[in-house]
């Protein structure tokens, strides 16, 4: 009896029981099967998919959603529900390419002017008061004027303008573990400068800027969409979920489930990201 | 005294940032391959018009004197002339500007009159299901795209019902509080879930906090207690975050313009993309960097006004 209780209260300390703890929350366990799934779809579309999303079927057009075609067919006759399949491949594909590059630049700069402070922390102040005093849609829209419209310019743009939040946040948490013992510890050990930023203050200060990152991954799929819808972001006939509710837009009173549809495949996606980081919000935040 | 140097403190801060802003804004144009008075002026323009725009804007000259020119010029008002309008960029915007203003404080009050009351009804039934079912609906609406719930507005409201008309921005007070109505309930949707969260979040945080206690042990009335302690706190921090929230605001009217054809500050600058209008670009996006700043500026200045202990840091 007393060794059940023993190794119950051990795991509990264990590193994998946060895994379990997490998975016990339903919010964090619906997330991560939202996700998981979704990333299936993104890897395998033809395998999910019941037809070629770019099969023209001009006697098949408009159909409302039916057994053959759960979620009807488009203006061309396409299966809707394939185009809906296929778009995963690129909307998942946002979450990824419009945050990461921002992640790395952010928490390099964001982790070096935490360090070293002085004359680059002031210019960086400054750099980022000026960006954020852009509304973000208004900046990255900007920016894809200049640069043209298209996937891999909306992720340029997208990370110019964002990696100014990932640098703010690590540098606030930097500036906060450079008041530990550890870091003053590592100064005296005359460790270089790299190996206390990289190999202790960095693993230390990361946890709000991936619980950030989730967060962040959903708010790039909404963008990404929006610049879809808005003509700016992936081009049609590329099947996205964007594009697709703008495909759907001039048929929306006779034919609506075509605009419905992507739309909800949005909410769903951006609302399993969103669990996956309340959850590891929940999960990182220090104990005790 | 106090008060007045922090004003003037902020203030100062401020000019450094509005420097940098204009160098972004000059650099977006001077980063266009090619050359930029032919981005300036249009394709079609003449020679003698692309020699005109050389010389005013001293393309001729080293960047630091074109970057002091275009400085100058900008604080004169004078943004120069926008290529699909064919008149002052200026005068386009101002133009524009009081349709885009109308809707985004039709859009504030929507959504502290939707997030107000829920944000209260949650917080004093904490852990049962009117809480659950609100910050579930609100999750839901968080991860929603603006132009798609503006979309199912329009669709179901304005085609389907006819209860609202589906594009325009009506004459006179009640037409443009008429025509606005759902662009303007699009975007407090979306922002309504932001403050119902925070705004749920503080008043859990005042009604735990030990005065609000003590009013309770003696024995001051519920009524008085939300009334006077309650709602005068969760009043501050939702006024700073709706403050700190202007650029989401002023993102989402830029997509609901365009959803439902208002003619305003957002569909303009779309309208100016597409046409590679850039001196418009150019001003829209300083228009709206101005009008994210002042919102800042009076946030940070009604913070101070109502917590002293703002103006001592």
């Amino acid at each position: 009896m007393s060794d059940a209780v023993v190794t119950s209260a051990k795991s509990s300390d264990a590193p994998l029981s946060r895994l379990q703890l997490a998975l016990r929350k339903p919010g964090f366990l619906i997330g991560a099967v939202i996700i998981g799934f979704s990333t299936l779809l993104a890897l395998f579309p033809s395998f999910f998919a019941p037809y070629d999303p770019n099969f023209i079927d001009y006697l098949a057009v408009r159909q409302p959603p039916s057994w053959a075609h759960p979620f009807g067919t488009d203006m061309l006759g396409r299966d809707a529900l394939s185009r809906v399949i296929h778009a995963y491949t690129v909307n998942m594909q946002m979450a990824i390419l419009a945050t990461v590059f921002a992640l790395t630049i952010g928490v390099t700069i964001g982790a070096l002017v935490g360090y070293y402070r002085g004359v680059a922390d002031m210019i960086f102040g400054r750099v980022v008061d000026a960006i954020i005093t852009f509304p973000f849609l208004v900046l990255v829209i900007a920016v894809v004027a200049v640069l043209g419209p298209g996937l891999i310019k909306m992720y340029i743009a997208i990370t110019l303008v964002g990696w100014v939040y990932y640098a703010r946040l690590m540098r606030a948490e930097v500036i906060a573990q450079m008041g530990n013992d550890y870091a003053s510890a590592g100064i005296v050990m005359g460790y270089s400068d790299r190996r206390i930023i990289f190999r202790h203050l960095l693993p230390n200060a990361i946890t709000p800027v991936i619980v950030y990152w989730m967060t962040d991954m959903a708010l790039a799929i909404l963008l990404g969409s929006s610049l879809g819808y808005l003509g700016l972001g992936a081009q049609p006939p590329h099947a996205e979920w964007g594009v697709l509710i703008a495909e759907g837009r001039n048929f929306i009173t006779t034919a609506w489930w075509l605009s419905l549809m992507p739309g909800i495949a949005i909410v769903i996606t951006g609302l399993g990201f969103s669990l996956i980081g309340d959850g590891l919000a929940d999960l990182l935040r220090p104990r005790g | 005294m106090a008060g007045l140097q922090y004003v003037l403190k902020r203030l100062a801060l401020m000019v450094p940032t509005f420097v940098l802003v204009m160098i972004i804004i000059f650099l977006l144009v001077r980063l266009l391959p090619g050359d930029p008075a032919i981005a300036i002026a249009g394709d079609k323009a003449s020679d003698a018009d692309l020699a005109a725009i050389r010389e005013k804007l001293g393309l001729n000259d080293p960047l630091l004197v074109q970057f002091w020119l275009f400085f100058t010029n900008t604080l004169q008002g004078d943004l120069g002339r926008s290529i699909m309008m064919r008149t002052s960029v200026s005068s386009v915007i101002l133009e524009r500007l009081p349709t885009t203003g109308f809707l985004a404080l039709f859009a504030v009050s929507l959504s502290l009159l939707i997030a107000g009351p829920l944000a209260f009804v949650a917080a004093l039934n904490r852990g049962k299901w009117p809480d659950t079912v609100i910050r579930t609906v609100f999750q839901v609406g968080l991860s929603m795209p603006v132009f798609y719930i503006g979309l199912i507005l329009l669709t179901f409201l304005a085609a389907q019902l006819r209860w609202f008309p589906v594009g325009g921005s009506g004459d006179g007070f009640f037409g443009q509080l008429y025509y606005l109505f759902l662009p303007s309930m699009t975007v407090a949707l979306y922002t309504s879930a932001i403050i119902m969260r925070n705004l749920r979040a503080s008043i859990i945080e005042v009604l735990d906090a030990e005065y609000v206690q003590f009013a309770r042990a003696k024995g001051l009335p519920n009524r008085l207690i939300l009334g006077r302690h309650v709602l005068r706190n969760a009043l501050i921090s939702t006024i700073t975050l709706l403050g700190l929230s202007i650029g989401n605001l002023m993102s989402g009217t830029l997509v609901t313009e365009t959803v439902f054809a208002v003619p305003g500050l957002g569909r303009l600058m779309l309208e100016a993309i597409f046409a590679r209008d850039y001196p418009l670009i150019q001003g829209l996006t300083l228009t709206f960097a101005i009008l994210v700043s002042i919102v800042f500026l009076l946030t940070d200045l009604f913070q101070s006004l109502l917590d002293p202990r703002m103006r001592l840091t």
